[in-house]
């Protein structure tokens, strides 16, 4: 059971309108990549040209910020859901 | 983000919100109830007609006390129909503080009294609640450290519109229950402001409604710029030297910034910017720490402070504060627990104002920046109060903090009142 990325919607429009992609990896970078190498219009909005998460897009691994938790280099496993949210929001 | 719009007989064909534009990018974007940009995700501001007439200082001071005679620099065309009687709070001199502060004058701007819900969040709920009638939307939400939660509710209520309000569950009594009176449909969320945050983002998107700070918040956070409007035109059409105000977001101080900005490029105050100060608590700093350390992008943090409105651990607008701060000569401080609580009986026992923890931050914030010297003895300050301390009466009377002494207790007779008042003499 791989793991489970959930997209908002001004993403998924750039993954044939897909909501929730399914991936495989060790690390939530290298499901990012698998995710950027079968979307490449995708690639650029989910990391920048380091490899890195932007500032402005939030990644949750489980219901947890990921840059408590190492970044791409966290640890994922099968089942773990992803989610993607766009961070200009509240206050 | 496209939003669902279910119902769309209710629009309001009399009020237009402006089209938008990428800060980062520049990209356009129609007007829709959308906050981020679709080709580079940075968020989405109303962009005003160039070519619209601007009023003069007497037009404005002509119409109604309220934040719509500025209407010009919000993000509509045409006239507003909700919220009418929102804004134009006191602007009260506290010589006193001043010269606490070792300044030349000082003044608060006190939205701790705002209509309805008493405290800034009216301002930017105002001008939200418009722009989703305007999108026909019929329900509107926010997530809230708790003062907007308030402003939401009241301000659909009166609109007769629905409204889905989520805020942390530990929120302070006075917050939770000054939201459910106005019966919107409130959820206690377990975890903190920033998990319901990113929770709304996931039902803006889902469900389609208005989220103010979300999908509306391009519209929403125009509504902060009238807090300058009225500072300057208060001031007597002028600007003051520097301002001081707390930070969770960190969107009021850009805001404030860009509002004096606008009056100087409309000619309607002339002379420097002011220099902005922002203050937050240290148990919850990341945009002190941006600032002060001079990071290139926010470190989030979990909050741990009693300033629960401003408890925002992941700041969307934090590094556009930053550049607010920096680029006007100002800077930022982070206070105690102790600190805030000092503020709040501070400004109480010098200038007869009551305000929330967040309100004990700018206090504190701006004893902290005077120590630290960056005020000029020449200068004119002015403080944002942007809430009511009646809400968060749990911080003044907190044992492990500096709480409120003992009320005596006393019998009818004159004979204890003599004894209470002789106690009193030095």
């Amino acid at each position: 059971m791989p793991v489970t990325l959930n997209l908002p919607t001004v993403l998924s429009k750039l993954a044939e309108g897909n909501k929730t992609l399914e991936a495989d990896g060790n690390t939530l970078g290298e499901v990012v990549s698998v995710v950027a190498t079968r979307y490449p219009e995708l690639a650029p909005r989910l990391r920048d040209e380091n490899g890195q998460p932007y500032p402005f897009v939030t990644f949750y691994l489980n219901d947890d910020d990921i840059r408590f938790n190492g970044g791409f280099d966290a640890a994922v496993k099968d089942g773990d859901e992803v989610t993607i949210v766009p961070a200009i929001a509240g206050g | 983000m496209t939003a669902i719009i279910s119902e769309p007989s209710a629009a309001d064909t009399t009020l237009r919100p402006n089209a938008l534009v990428c800060r980062l990018c520049k990209t356009p974007a129609e007007a829709a109830p959308v906050a981020i940009c679709e080709h580079c995700l940075g968020p989405l501001d109303p962009a005003p007609d160039p070519n619209r007439t601007l009023p003069s200082r007497e037009t404005i001071e002509s119409r109604p006390e309220s934040i719509w005679r500025y209407k010009e620099w919000l993000p509509f065309h045409g006239d507003p129909s909700l919220s009418l009687d929102t804004g134009f709070t006191p602007l009260v001199d506290a010589p006193r503080l001043a010269e606490r502060l070792g300044v030349a004058r000082c003044w608060i701007k006190n939205d701790a009294v705002s209509h309805p819900t008493l405290s800034f969040k009216d301002r930017v709920v105002a001008t939200a609640i418009n722009a989703a009638k305007a999108f026909g939307l019929d329900t509107i939400g926010c997530a809230s450290t708790g003062n907007l939660a308030n402003a939401v509710a009241a301000h659909a209520a009166r609109a007769g519109m629905k409204a889905w309000i989520f805020i942390p569950a530990d929120l302070e009594v006075g917050k939770v229950i000054g939201t459910q009176i106005f019966a919107p449909n409130l959820v206690r969320i377990q975890g903190t402001y920033d998990d319901v945050n990113r929770l709304c983002s996931q039902i803006a998107d889902y469900f389609g409604w208005g989220i103010v700070n979300v999908n509306l918040r391009g519209y929403y956070g125009e509504g902060s710029k009238t807090m300058a409007f009225e500072i300057a035109e208060q001031l007597g059409w002028r600007l003051p030297t520097a301002v001081v105000a707390p930070m969770a977001g960190g969107s009021l101080v850009t805001k404030l910034r860009k509002g004096f900005r606008e009056f100087t490029e409309a000619g309607l105050v002339n002379g420097t910017a002011p220099r902005i100060y922002g203050t937050q608590a240290l148990g919850c700093a990341p945009i002190v720490n941006l600032v002060e350390r001079d990071l290139d992008q926010i470190e989030p943090v979990i909050p741990n402070t009693i300033a629960r409105s401003i408890a925002i651990g992941n700041p969307a607008d934090g590094m556009f504060a930053k550049r607010a701060i920096v680029e006007t000569g100002g800077s930022a401080a982070g206070v105690s627990e102790e600190a805030i609580v000092d503020g709040m009986r501070l400004l109480a026992k010098e200038v007869g104002i009551f305000t929330e923890t967040a309100g004990g931050v700018t206090v504190a914030g701006a004893l902290k920046l005077a120590e630290q010297g960056r005020f000029r003895p020449d200068d004119e300050v002015v403080l944002c109060i942007t809430g009511n301390g009646l809400k968060t009466i749990e911080a003044v009377t907190d044992p492990k903090l500096r709480p409120l002494p003992e009320v005596p207790v006393i019998a009818p007779r004159m004979k204890e009142v003599k004894a209470l008042v002789e106690a009193t003499k030095p």
